[in-house]
């Protein structure tokens, strides 16, 4: 049977089992959208600007689970979705991006609406197509989806121009792929997982960091199992929130530049530490040299350029997370015979009444107001009504790291942040896709001033879907996070971080179809957020609340987690901070 | 700085990649983003057509060369990368190289060219062009025994490279011709024996 390109993209979408596509038309791209008029069986969300598609498919993946989709045309569209794939890149999240193209002999012209869109993603994407000819759109599209959803995930960009969209050819659906030169490696090696037994079998003072593969890899149960059988404390980075339970014994949250100071202590301290699906990134190490220096260190990752990338690796381990706990878990019961022996118990025991000490020592903390609210407790109301049952969803700044601080998880895939790239504005469209994924459960944007007005855009397609995201603005009236190393780091030099001139976010949910709440004293916090969830519908909820907060600890760029900053710092810390200027 | 005190050396690394457009710059992207330099690459059709091989020159110390083998493995194009450094290879490039040669100095450039078993490829009234092929140190070598000639321009093939006998091959031809003796010895077990030629 002969299609057309647009209408064999189409037929490949639904067999691939897409359910949600997230665009915006124009010229390029024009013959799917006129495929897709009579087309049944998928359904189109018309974002508001090309970025928003891109975090839309991101939000929705990461809490699916399944590849998320973006459709959009070409020029400024495919630019305007290059940060979304960077994000995606950044934090491994599998989706697909297609983009109009010009016609063929266009391309190279400086055609109306041309980019070199492939030039452009080469490098912020897993891999990306041209597809030149018809005849090879429905294998492109098959090997994009397997590209994107295995191995390492990661963003995948088709690139599809108008001709090759309207001419026609015979529809084959491939029912598999083979890639010869690409063939991720599942199964970690047997002696590597035996010798990691053995050494976590010896250490006295083990740690699980825990990233965001873990949750790739839906790896969540294995992980519980190994803590577990052998007693070992979890610390998670922010990507991997929700990969244990936060209110489990063994449960340290996250660590790094904002992270618990228990749980950098117990990294510091460590003799063995066990990296799953984490990539040692800087906001996670702090001064290399210090941030683990008298471990062992056993890294089990899928892709075998984040071994030894950052840090010296003991006991490299190239494979799938959940497969490798699993196999681990096996060899860690067969070498203990079920439970931990006695001595080692103790050994344990030990060490986490040491990290219990650690956390009774400094715990997160905040300083009560009876006037203003403090963003802190908030999070904690948030966190005492949702119940661990909500998706959360941030966009980035300060709100995040306090979002990941205080509200609590007990399921995987129940948070999407951006933590690699730190995009600015990923909330709101991230929130829109994982409402999109289940549009039953309630979606939870919380967000700063700065970073919502960034795709503020995307109420409207919120309200026009009716998917009933509940957004809280953290709203200080500043670039908080900047703010915060303006004030710590650069000697309290304010400079282009005053907000206080943004809209009334009251009346912009109104003038946007939505319901728009305010609070601005500490009793009016929980009436708001109960109020919201009960609403159908989006909600804006504008929490105004202290405008100075800053977030504690700290380690400043640079600096060694064990020496983090843990409440507002005198003055020869924030001399001390300034001076340890050689991060970023 | 290397991060394990390993000293920057030359490595000459062999890239197998799927023959398709747009692969060059997905590796050349790979070193510009990452800043590492390429001293030289160069790239051909192999034998199955359907795919092309790479030979780069990169200058690194352990930690680089690792970093730059696994980036390159995690290209999706990229079939095989194999560091020649560390087998048994053989490598050569080719100089095209116009000099200066004034009829007073024509039979001395041609006894260096003879020395060094380069060829005299084009002539005019006032130079000779040479074609010299060799491990670098050789071109090298002839380059600087040209240069107080005058060299006018000069053009480098950059270095291509081959491995010796790749060790894995030849431990499963001798396992393979071992089995076979065995077999020879016991019929019984001659009719297991397939695929001794690949």
């Amino acid at each position: 049977m002969k299609l057309s390109g647009a209408r064999i993209f189409l037929e490949c979408l639904k067999r691939e089992g897409v359910d949600v596509v997230f665009g915006l038309p124009g010229g390029a791209v024009l013959p799917v959208y006129d495929a897709m008029y009579d087309f049944r069986g998928l359904t189109h969300i018309l974002v508001r600007q090309e970025a928003g598609a891109g975090h839309a498919a991101e939000g929705y993946a990461r809490v699916s689970g399944k590849v998320g989709v973006a459709l959009v045309t070409s020029g400024p569209a495919a630019t305007n979705l290059v940060t979304a794939l960077q994000d995606a890149y950044m934090d491994s999240i599998p989706i697909v991006a297609f983009t109009g193209q010009v016609p063929t002999h266009l391309i190279g012209n400086d055609a109306f609406q041309e980019a070199d869109n492939v030039g452009i993603t080469r490098s912020c994407t897993k891999h990306n197509f041209l597809v030149k000819d018809p005849r090879d759109m429905a294998e492109t599209i098959k090997e994009a989806f397997y590209i994107a959803g295995t191995g390492r995930p990661g963003p995948v960009h088709v690139d599809l121009p108008k001709d090759v969209l309207l001419k026609e050819a015979e529809f084959h659906y491939p029912e598999k792929v083979h890639l010869r030169s690409y063939n991720p490696t599942y199964e970690g090696h047997p002696g590597q997982i035996k010798r990691a037994a053995q050494t976590i079998f010896r250490a006295k003072r083990p740690v699980l960091y825990v990233g965001g593969g873990v949750i790739s890899s839906d790896a969540a149960p294995e992980l519980l199992a190994l803590a577990e059988l052998t007693q070992i404390p979890v610390t998670t980075t922010v990507m991997a929130l929700g990969a244990f339970p936060s209110d489990h014994l063994l449960s340290m949250g996250m660590l790094g530049m904002h992270g618990s100071y228990w749980a950098n202590m117990a990294v510091y301290n460590s003799d063995c530490l066990i990296a799953v699906g984490a990539r040692f990134d800087d906001r996670v190490t702090g001064k290399i040299e210090h941030f683990s220096p008298n471990s062992e260190i056993i890294h089990i990752d899928i892709d075998p350029s984040s071994i030894s990338k950052n840090i010296k690796v003991h006991i490299p381990i190239v494979g799938d997370a959940k497969r490798v706990l699993a196999r681990l878990v096996q060899e860690m019961a067969q070498e203990q015979g079920g439970q931990l022996p006695d001595i080692q118990r103790a050994i344990r025991e030990q060490w986490l009444r040491q990290i219990a000490e650690w956390r009774q020592k400094h715990p997160f903390q905040y300083d009560w107001d009876d006037a203003v609210i403090k963003p802190q407790y908030v999070m904690e109301e948030i966190s005492n009504l949702i119940r661990g049952e909500a998706l959360v969803v941030t966009g980035v700044g300060q709100h995040q790291m306090w979002a990941a601080q205080y509200v609590k998880f007990k399921h995987p895939r129940h948070w999407c942040t951006s933590g690699g790239l730190g995009t600015m504005g990923y909330g709101l469209p991230a929130a829109l896709g994982a409402q999109a994924a289940f549009p039953d459960k309630l979606v939870v944007n919380i967000d700063g001033d700065g970073s919502f007005v960034m795709n503020s855009q995307e109420l409207a397609t919120l309200a026009e879907h009716q998917l009933p995201v509940k957004t809280v603005i953290i709203n200080n009236g500043y670039h908080g996070m900047v703010r915060q190393w303006q004030e710590i780091i650069y000697g309290g030099r304010f400079c282009a971080i005053d907000l206080s001139a943004s809209p009334d976010f009251v009346k912009l949910a109104d003038a946007y179809g939505c319901v728009g709440i305010r609070a601005t004293k500490p009793s009016e916090v929980v009436p708001a957020l109960e109020k919201a969830f009960a609403t159908p519908g989006p909600v804006v909820v504008d929490m105004v609340v202290d405008r100075e907060e800053c977030v504690f600890p700290m380690v400043p760029a640079g600096g060694a987690n064990k020496d983090m900053i843990l409440t507002h710092p005198n003055k020869e810390q924030k001399a001390k901070a300034a001076k340890s200027q050689t991060g970023f | 700085m290397s991060q394990n005190g390993s000293e920057p050396r030359k490595h000459t690394i062999a890239v197998l990649v799927e023959n398709k457009f747009g692969v060059l710059s997905r590796v050349a992207g790979l070193f510009s983003a990452r800043g590492y330099n390429i001293e030289s690459l160069s790239v051909g059709e192999t034998l199955d057509p359907s795919m092309s091989r790479m030979t780069l020159v990169v200058r690194g110390d352990e930690f680089v060369i690792e970093q730059v083998t696994k980036q390159l493995h995690k290209l999706i194009d990229v079939i095989k990368v194999s560091d020649l450094t560390e087998e048994d290879h053989v490598e050569r490039e080719m100089v095209l190289v116009r000099v200066n040669a004034e009829p007073a100095y024509r039979a001395e450039i041609l006894r260096i060219a003879d020395i060094f078993r380069a060829k005299v490829v084009d002539v005019t009234p006032l130079t000779y062009t040479l074609e010299g092929t060799g491990e670098e140190s050789k071109t090298g070598a002839l380059l600087d025994l040209l240069r107080p000639f005058g060299i006018q321009e000069l053009v480098r093939t950059g270095k291509i490279a081959i491995a010796r006998s790749p060790k894995t091959k030849v431990r499963k031809v001798e396992e393979r011709v071992g089995k076979a003796r065995e077999a020879i010895k016991d019929p019984a077990k001659e009719q297991k024996i397939t695929g001794f030629v690949d």
